[in-house]
């Protein structure tokens, strides 16, 4: 006879009380990660603020890690969610090196493993609430992919989470191109920042920017970017306005 | 296998078939015929019946003769052997045309008409462009790049169209 407690399935949606055993909505986050390929590896930055709604809590958020020998992730969305993830790694790359047989896991077969467990949580309804951008290098091939909360995922040249999405990639459309050098790639991801520092209000103007090639990870020391807020046209902005409010 | 709908549910979806599709080849030594992986993702769907695959799939490929065939899909299984079809969100733009086009023959026919349509390669190969350029006119989902893959005794084949160049 089965004498223990009934406790609720997991995914199971019914009542307040199964609401505190899930995720509904993101508390501290952080807003976009920008990422390229260039010539020698993956570009990747991140600007350094967490956000509690819309308070500027913490402003020293570093979250692009090195993972394992080859890879790079970045995060945006829900901190904790993001540090879970980084637990999760860590036992997955203990076991890859425990079994010590010269092999080690990739940037692709790192976010295949990510993309597995975005997307089983997110059917669970318990997603972790994050968009990850997945860079690394490996035998001389590169790669850079995105996972999104709900399991959306796919590679390209050149990605973006959040805001980045609508203001960076096109830039990056337009301007990226095979075997960019380390300068013009940092140009360009300079150039995208600098636009989400203008228009994303979450953005905060200290960033870092990674560098991920065959011989390993370098992320920057915090800096910041040069803004101008001179343009005539804000300058007297009502002028010539015509209406009532 | 041509999906349209929620990308990691199709791409989950794929992945699970492409391991099955494996698994079949190390059982039986021999490629699934179309007919047989028809069945498999009707049966995956319809696995899934209560927390569905938001994917609207058509299948395609040959049969054991080599003939050609055509499966279509719903989310959860339901599926049919066609001379054509669309899904997604300009097959409601798609079908009609098709329709208009190729005419295929009532399954109500006694003896059973076959539903191949009697298109040369060349013909359906500007058919399909013709079809993706005209909903991209009406259809803000339908993408600015087309793949066409051709399947057929010599293999497989993929072209690729930009749409939306105007």
């Amino acid at each position: 006879m089965n004498f223990t407690a009934s406790k609720q399935p997991e995914s199971c949606l019914l009542g307040p009380e199964s609401d505190s055993q899930r995720t509904l909505y993101p508390y501290v986050t952080v807003t976009s990660v920008v990422a390229l390929k260039y010539k020698d590896g993956i570009l990747m930055a991140a600007d350094m603020g967490g956000s509690y709604g819309s308070t500027l809590r913490y402003k020293s958020v570093e979250r692009m890690k090195p993972i394992g020998k080859h890879s790079l992730l970045g995060a945006s969305g829900e901190i904790s969610d993001f540090q879970e993830i980084l637990k999760y790694l860590d036992e997955l790359i203990l076991y890859d090196n425990m079994w010590d047989d010269g092999n080690s896991l990739g940037p692709k077969e790192v976010h295949n493993y990510l993309t597995r467990v975005m997307y089983n949580r997110r059917n669970k309804f318990n997603p972790l609430w994050n968009s990850l951008v997945l860079g690394g290098v490996k035998k001389g091939e590169k790669y850079l992919g995105t996972v999104s909360m709900i399991g959306v995922n796919f590679e390209d040249n050149h990605v973006a989470t959040g805001f980045g999405n609508h203001l960076a990639r096109p830039i990056l459309r337009q301007e990226w191109h095979e075997n960019l050098s380390f300068e013009d790639g940092v140009k360009i991801l300079e150039k995208c920042m600098r636009v989400l520092l203008y228009r994303d209000r979450s953005a905060v103007n200290k960033l870092q920017i990674a560098k991920i090639t065959e011989e390993g990870v370098t992320i920057s020391q915090p800096y910041s970017l040069k803004t101008y807020w001179e343009f005539s046209a804000f300058e007297n902005p009502t002028q010539g306005a015509v209406g009532s409010w | 296998m041509a999906s349209s709908g929620f990308q990691a549910d199709v791409k989950a979806l794929q992945k699970h078939l492409a391991a099955r599709h494996l698994i079949y080849q190390h059982q039986h030594n021999k490629q699934m015929s179309c007919p047989a992986m028809a069945q498999l993702l009707s049966n995956t769907l319809y696995y899934k019946r209560f927390f569905p695959y938001y994917s609207f799939n058509v299948l395609g490929g040959l049969d054991n003769e080599g003939k050609g065939c055509v499966f279509t899909y719903d989310a959860v299984g339901s599926y049919e052997k066609v001379g054509y079809s669309s899904q997604g969100s300009g097959s409601t733009l798609i079908m009609p045309f098709l329709d208009n086009q190729l005419k295929s023959p009532s399954p109500l026919l006694l003896p059973a008409q076959d539903a191949v349509t009697p298109l040369a390669e060349a013909e359906a190969i500007d058919l399909v462009k013709t079809v993706f350029a005209s909903a991209s006119e009406r259809d803000i989902y339908t993408g600015d790049k087309l793949e066409i893959v051709v399947i057929n005794a010599d293999g497989i084949r993929r072209e690729y169209m930009d749409l939306r160049k105007d």
